[in-house]
């Protein structure tokens, strides 16, 4: 692959935490090298505690890495400031993240009025990320998230993440508390935001049918290293146990679906 | 006839607008200081899991001292520190009343408001937390924007019991020389006026519950975003100051202050100085109720101008001696030894209101106790009862020791119910006051001091060095010295325990003295 350079670049990167109580420290992320190019859209796949989500607390400077570098355009992370790196970075949190005493339209404003955007810019931008992420502004602005459904919580999620007007957008597990329906909705349109704003997005998720609909590639996680990383089609031919697996279940998924569910004849 | 026309309720209500006024200032500054310390001590401490048990650990220690002792240890501390900085910035402030008052309730509100303020913060979700951080938000900013405004049910709820705690509390603050509405509590428990202590303690807490309802709206503003319910409760509040500050400010900076012990006579006679005062142009009011050391160290700083004080009182606590002398001989020598602290010993009264110890007269004679050596062979099986400082003052030890009495049990008491006590039996002798009008009412005899161990106790008037030439002062209270003698004084206090008001037995016991005059 002879990829222009990287977006995002993880270099060599380890990250282990205090285990607690005298145990031995746990070795979170392990040596891990990763490139993610502009405008593509990343899903790191693995269990719980497999270390994705230390990977993309990485990204944005939630935590420091005990070794190994992150770069994004070239330039090490480190010697940014971490404010205003983060504030470059949309973050979607899983069930939303929200401030539970704001209003939606505070939430989804939040980071221009860091910023110090003046308040009509912020207004009209909050309006049109509302259309953007299919929420009527007039009937939703002034509610608080707990007056929202969970998929009307996560599409605020996701226009919050989108105000500032980021180049790179961080997802830990955004639709994983979802139900079936909404989930597919808001993956399919946060997939066309992608594309359409010319996002790099990096989506964490447990759910390898989501993470095949949706990504261009996916990384498969296991005990802080990546066993294994391509396209859909490229991981079909992995021989690791656990990709294997994990590429099981949706294919099963598919194939007892299509044998259940005749298409409807059209009369 | 209604209960509502008995006279105390308006004699109470008369003194509501100092009272109240007073209180409500020693509170609210008590707590605008303990929260400006505890807020951000917790913010401080949010993330110091040490620093915030040690915090917690020291409020929680404050709070298990009592408060009336927490209020008294503030007098001795801040007088300590008062003489220090006399000696080293030549500046001086007065340990007496407001400021002592002040630390000490602002100490106590610290522990509701750090425990809330940190479990406040302490329960804001992590997950928000890191969401704050996401977004770009500074430490400062995620504090302000997130933390506090989640904390802030919980942070005012602490506010809101500190506040109750301050202004419950606050009635504790008249023995160290704050006016309070403790003022009607502890002038009516001297007094048996019962009016009084209902009213003191119905006043602290109407105010303690006015005070919670108006942060009461001040937290649901602030939970709501409603501007117009934050809005009318900080009115509330600052109206609440307003109506505090507005009395005291009109009152003539001129008064003089009038100082009153914890006792009936001391309230009598501080109405009847006052009394005088206001009757010669002289603008007075009354500071009552103040702990025995705590009075003379008033009228030294100027704290207060004047009160009633006893000889032999002075000489063992103010010039700590023991040996005992006649009594005009006592009186020269504490008059030189007071000038010496330029205090004005005016004159004796006319009486002495000396300790005496009294049992019931059947009982006496029965035993055949005429005097304390009868009592001397008796005392192995009788219990003694006597008020909060007589077993600890020098006087006591004198009498024991010249007799050799070994009760079998002490007793301390409200000086009150040791009258009561000693008529039924309760305990067998008591050391009552010789001017307690009681000592007839019940049908006591003060027992015989063959030895001389009791030193005499005239009451003198006292005045402070600030008015140590103050000629209409003089004048105005001159016309009281020698003029009342022990059969007066004890009717006087006989009355007031009966229910008149002092103010009542003060005007009673000027007619007689005019009357005597003529």
């Amino acid at each position: 692959m002879s990829a222009p350079s990287p977006l995002i670049a993880f270099a060599h990167v380890s990250k282990s935490f205090d285990g607690g109580g005298g145990a031995p420290p746990v070795l979170a992320v392990d040596d891990i090298s990763l490139d993610i190019a502009a405008g593509e859209f990343l899903a790191i796949v693995g269990a719980s505690g497999s270390g994705k989500t230390t990977l993309l607390r990485l990204a944005n400077r939630l935590i420091a890495p005990d070794s190994g570098t992150i770069a994004i355009d070239g330039a090490d992370i480190a010697s940014r400031d971490p404010i205003a790196l983060r504030r470059s970075i949309g973050t979607v949190f899983q069930s939303g993240g929200l401030f539970p005493h704001m209003s939606v339209a505070a939430n989804i404003g939040i980071t221009p009025k860091l910023m110090g955007w003046p308040a009509a810019q912020i207004a009209a931008r909050v309006d049109d990320l509302m259309a953007l992420v299919r929420l009527d502004p007039a009937a939703h602005r002034d509610r608080l998230p707990q007056q929202l459904s969970g998929g009307q919580r996560q599409r605020v999620g996701v226009a919050r993440a989108l105000a500032a007007r980021p180049r790179i957008v961080l997802m830990d597990e955004p639709f994983g508390a979802l139900d079936p329906l909404t989930r597919d909705a808001l993956g399919e349109d946060y997939r066309a935001l992608h594309r359409d704003l010319g996002l790099t997005t990096v989506m964490i998720t447990h759910d390898m049918a989501e993470a095949v609909l949706l990504a261009d590639r996916i990384a498969v996680m296991r005990e802080g290293r990546i066993v294994a990383q391509g396209t859909a089609a490229e991981l079909s031919q992995s021989d690791d146990a656990d990709v294997v697996t994990l590429l099981q279940t949706p294919r099963r998924q598919a194939e007892r679906l299509r044998a259940l569910l005749p298409e409807r004849s059209r009369a | 006839m209604s209960p509502w026309s008995d006279p105390r309720w308006s004699d109470a209500l008369a003194h509501l607008p100092d009272y109240l006024g007073q209180h409500v200032r020693v509170s609210l500054a008590a707590l605008a200081l303990g929260l400006t310390v505890s807020l951000p001590l917790a913010v401080w401490a949010r993330r110091r899991p040490r620093l915030r048990a040690a915090l917690i650990g020291f409020a929680a220690i404050v709070q298990t001292v009592p408060g009336l002792a927490l209020l008294a240890l503030f007098y001795p501390l801040l007088l300590a520190l008062a003489a220090l900085s006399m000696r080293w910035l030549g500046a001086s402030f007065s340990a007496f009343g407001f400021l002592p008052a002040m630390l000490a309730l602002a100490l106590y509100s610290m522990l509701p408001v750090l425990r809330n303020a940190v479990t406040g913060l302490q329960g804001v979700e992590p997950a928000l937390l890191e969401s704050a951080q996401a977004v770009g938000m500074t430490p400062r900013q995620s504090l302000w924007r997130v933390e506090l405004p989640l904390a802030l049910p919980v942070i005012m709820a602490g506010i809101r019991t500190a506040a109750v705690w301050v202004i419950g509390t606050a009635t504790l603050s008249t023995p160290i020389g704050q006016t309070s509405l403790g003022n009607y509590i502890f002038a009516g428990l001297q007094t048996q006026n019962w009016v009084f202590v209902l009213f003191g303690c119905a006043a602290a807490a109407a105010l303690a519950l006015i005070v919670d309802q108006m942060l009461a709206l001040i937290e649901s503003g602030l939970q709501r975003r409603s501007r117009a319910r934050v809005a009318a409760g900080t009115l509330g509040v600052l109206v609440l100051i307003a109506a505090s500050v507005a009395p005291s400010l009109s009152r003539a900076p001129q008064t003089y202050v009038i100082g009153a012990k914890t006792f009936t006579e001391q309230y009598i006679l501080a109405a009847l100085l006052s009394e005088r005062l206001d009757a010669a142009g002289l603008p007075a009011r009354t500071r009552e109720g103040l702990g025995s050391s705590v009075i003379y160290n008033a009228l030294v700083s100027g704290d207060i101008d004047a009160y009633v004080d006893y000889s032999g009182t002075l000489w063992a606590n103010q010039l700590h001696r023991t040996d005992i002398r006649p009594r005009e001989k006592l009186l020269d020598d504490l008059k030189a030894a007071l000038a010496q602290q330029h205090v004005t010993l005016l004159g004796e009264l006319g009486f002495a209101n000396a300790y005496a110890l009294v049992m019931p007269r059947a009982r006496a004679e029965a035993l055949g106790i005429r005097t304390i050596a009868d009592l001397a062979s008796h005392a192995g099986t009788m219990a003694i009862a006597g008020d909060y400082e007589f077993f600890s003052r020098p006087e006591w030890a004198g009498i024991r020791d010249a007799y050799g009495l070994a009760f079998r049990e002490q007793r301390q008491m409200q000086p009150d119910f040791m009258y009561a006590a000693v008529a039924s039996g309760e305990v067998d002798v008591i050391a009552g006051y010789t001017s307690d009008g009681l000592i007839a009412k019940y049908d006591l005899v003060v027992l015989d001091d063959p030895k001389g161990a009791i030193p005499p106790y005239d009451a003198v008037v006292l005045l402070s060095p600030r008015r140590e030439t103050d000629p209409a002062l003089r004048a105005a209270l001159q016309p009281l010295l020698g003029r009342i003698d022990i059969a007066t004084m004890r009717e006087a206090n006989l009355r007031a325990s009966d229910g008149q008001s002092a103010t009542e037995v003060a005007k009673w016991l000027w007619e007689r003295i005019a009357a005597g005059r003529k």
